[in-house]
């Protein structure tokens, strides 16, 4: 198929193999990458020395081309040296791992789902105690009352879905406040289940007349749900019904026959599986492969006013999440988030979500270690995506200052404070590729893309 | 010959209790389908008892009087904020209730008086009280929860607003009916207007109000379960909401009994209050 690739594509790549040329194709390559951060990411010195240079390189380096550039010229030993004698890379991360938090005390507000999960696993396995901070990880009913709760400062930071943010800090649909995404907390590891009385049903262009929840108007997976059937020729608004359902809920409307099926998070996916109600259609990473889902959100005072209780928060996520993204640490996670003070749900449940070995309703088990994954980085990209499907489907009107509240919710906050403070940044924009259902999608170019879609609200 | 009555309802009433179990144990024995025949074992090991061997989603009495007795064990546990024992979540529901409830008496009992005094008062605040009393309490919580800033206190504040009406329209009922004589008795002796309030229209106007109150408590009981499902943290309302959330019906078949058992203690003490207040005519 590569023959026929068009070759003035700049998203594309006509060569084979991958972008260094060690490995045989892009796949082993990121495997291979993503192997050695895992391995760094295990120490903890490492880790945040990792974090640190990411920062200082970034800093030096705005063009990852430049700094590629560079590093083959002179040699990654003799940059290292030139740049640590330049800059005091081991006292900056030393100042990143030590800073004593203003407020010790915090309240972190989570919905019961597996997209919790490092917020949730840092709490009793004392990710959280480590970095000085005695955190209460508060069980929350619905996301109308986590943001509300959030919003009132009741929770110091919260877990929200990664639209949600981005809303608030706009004002839509609620009272605009600037918002911030500090990590992603997992991405893939939503599903699509349905009623197993829709066994058959397997087409989506037969699903004309269904009933569909999904968690919240602005939610990931509302935007994927739609994006979904929207490819297959359903229109989400006229062809089927669409409705915000909290996760809790979506199992017990499915078995008493008020939906017909639910993009919606694990462990409800599971759930309805294991209590033999539903079936597990495809998962979310068969939509977008590495889309984000919930995220780690606080407001932006709490990140100006109290920059070291939030870095030792942050670490504390960093910390669960690195220990998360093992797949050999999941059974134990899945075992230490299962009680009724966290998950409250079978262990069975859990681990076939965080192992990716599941059976799948239909009789058969499964296997995909990659059903999720937990990746804290918050790609702005992510961000201009889910904005441009905001747009698409009505939720905001007028021009888009799609780059610029990217910039604000996903970014700046760490680039400005934490920077100066102690060197942690996310990766800068534009190495993420981002696919969704085998079309590419250009951050820089967010109206096109809008426009490019036959069903759309504007 | 016949036993006294209430011994005989009371037998009647365990009659009935016991064909309810009966019937409810044999409908979950035979609920749920059948135990799905050669599924790969490995499979089976990934799914719940339900599909594995057809056991109804249903728990059965023995089911509930298992977990009942658990929690009656232990009622105070407190293993984190989201996980705490029986005893504690009623305990924080009620404090609310109590705490809301107690506001709701010292504005709508004073205010009620005032307004049974004063034909224009009376009058005037009509309109308001019968627009905000069919007001769903629950239908003040966003907006409380954008005002106020603290969900606990809104909480509070639902189970105040919902309370206040009936003991506020009682209240103003009770004092407007008393009788004119009594009153007029009373301002002949040349008794004070505080007096005469407090000496012979309270006393007359009791039973009334006691009356509203016993209405607004059982009010403000079946309020503050369901703000607590939507407010979550603590409280009976939350324990339902946790186990719904792990569809566990068991725990919320506890839950609703103990929900029942505390509202009706409510209710007995408010006519326990009401029947010492009542005077014969």
């Amino acid at each position: 198929m590569s023959l026929f690739k068009n070759a003035f594509d700049a998203t594309r790549r006509i060569v084979r193999g991958c972008t260094c040329g060690q490995h045989d194709s892009q796949d082993a390559h990121e495997r291979a990458l993503r192997a050695e951060s895992v391995e760094a990411a295990q120490h903890e010195e490492t880790r945040y020395g990792r974090i640190v240079e990411n920062a200082v390189m970034r800093a030096l380096f705005p063009r990852d081309a430049q700094r590629r550039l560079f590093l083959q010229q002179v040699g990654a030993s003799t940059a290292m040296a030139a740049i640590s004698s330049l800059l005091p890379i081991a006292a900056a991360t030393e100042a990143f791992a030590q800073a004593v938090p203003e407020k010790k005390d915090l309240k972190v507000g989570f919905i019961p789902i597996t997209c919790a999960t490092p917020i949730i696993m840092a709490h009793p396995m004392g990710f959280y105690s480590k970095h000085g901070l005695n955190v209460e990880v508060i069980k929350t009913a619905g996301w109308a009352v986590i943001r509300d709760k959030t919003l009132n400062k009741e929770y110091d930071a919260a877990h929200m879905l990664s639209p949600m943010p981005l809303a608030i800090t706009m004002g839509v649909g609620s009272t605009a406040t600037p918002y911030t995404i500090p990590a992603i907390e997992n991405i893939n590891g939503q599903a699509i289940t349905l009623s197993v009385k829709h066994k058959d049903k397997r087409d989506p262009k037969s699903w004309k007349g269904f009933k569909f929840a999904v968690p919240f108007d602005y939610s990931m997976h509302n935007y994927l749900l739609r994006y979904y059937l929207a490819e297959h020729g359903i229109d989400p608004d006229t062809d089927v019904q669409i409705r915000a359902v909290p996760p809790p809920e979506m199992v017990a409307n499915l078995r008493a026959d008020n939906i017909d099926g639910f993009l919606g998070p694990d462990p409800m996916n599971q759930r309805a599986v294991f209590d033999g109600v539903g079936f597990i259609h495809i998962l979310s990473k068969q939509i977008w492969d590495g889309h984000p889902c919930c995220a780690f959100a606080a407001s932006r005072e709490f990140v100006t006013q109290t920059p070291n209780s939030y870095a030792a928060l942050l670490k504390g996520i960093i910390d669960a999440t690195a220990f998360a993204s093992n797949p050999d640490n999941r059974k134990q996670i899945a075992e230490a988030i299962a009680p009724a003070n966290y998950i409250n749900q079978p262990v069975t449940v859990l681990e076939q979500i965080l192992t990716g070995t599941y059976a799948d309703g239909l009789g058969s088990v499964q296997r995909d270690p990659k059903r999720i994954d937990f990746d804290p980085f918050p790609w702005d990209g992510f961000a201009v995506w889910i904005l441009t499907q905001m747009k698409r489907w009505g939720q905001i009107k007028g021009d888009v200052d799609y780059a610029g509240i990217a910039k604000q919710v996903f970014l700046e906050t760490d680039t400005t404070k934490l920077m100066k403070e102690a060197g942690l940044t996310p990766p800068t924009p534009g190495s993420k590729t981002i696919v969704v259902m085998g079309k590419s999608f250009d951050a820089s170019k967010p109206e096109d893309y809008v426009k490019s879609f036959a069903i759309k609200r504007t | 010959m016949t036993l006294p009555l209430n011994i005989r309802a009371f037998v009647l009433s365990l009659a009935i209790f016991a064909v309810f179990l009966m019937a409810w144990h044999v409908a979950t024995q035979s609920g749920g389908g059948a135990p799905a025949a050669n599924i790969d074992p490995e499979y089976a090991k990934l799914m719940g008892q339900q599909v594995t061997q057809g056991k109804s989603a249903m728990p059965g009495p023995l089911d509930v009087g298992k977990t009942i007795w658990g929690h009656l064990k232990d009622p105070f546990y407190d293993k984190g904020p989201n996980d705490k024992g029986l005893g504690i979540q009623l305990a924080y529901s009620l404090g609310r209730v109590l705490l809301g409830y107690a506001l709701a008496v010292l504005v709508a009992v004073p205010l009620g008086f005032l307004i049974g005094l004063s034909p224009l008062i009376s009058k005037a605040l009509d309109p308001f009280i019968q627009v905000l009393k069919p007001i769903s309490p629950l239908a003040w919580m966003p907006l409380a929860l954008y005002t106020i800033k603290d969900s606990s206190i809104s909480a509070i504040f639902v189970i105040f607003i919902c309370s206040v009406w009936p003991m506020l329209l009682n209240t103003s009922f009770g004092v407007s009916a008393v009788r004119r004589e009594w009153v007029n008795v009373a301002r002949t002796l040349e008794v004070g207007p505080m007096k005469r309030a407090l000496t012979v229209i309270l006393p007359a106007a009791a039973p009334t109000i006691l009356t509203g109150m016993r209405i607004s408590i059982g009010i403000a009981w079946l309020v503050i379960v369901a703000a607590e499902m939507l407010v979550g943290g603590t409280g009976i309302g939350y324990f339902v909401w946790n186990e719904w959330n792990n569809l566990s019906i068991t725990n919320v078949i506890v839950a609703i009994t103990v929900i029942g058992l505390m509202g009706m203690i409510l209710d007995q003490t408010l006519a326990r209050l009401q029947r010492a207040v009542t005077y014969p005519d």
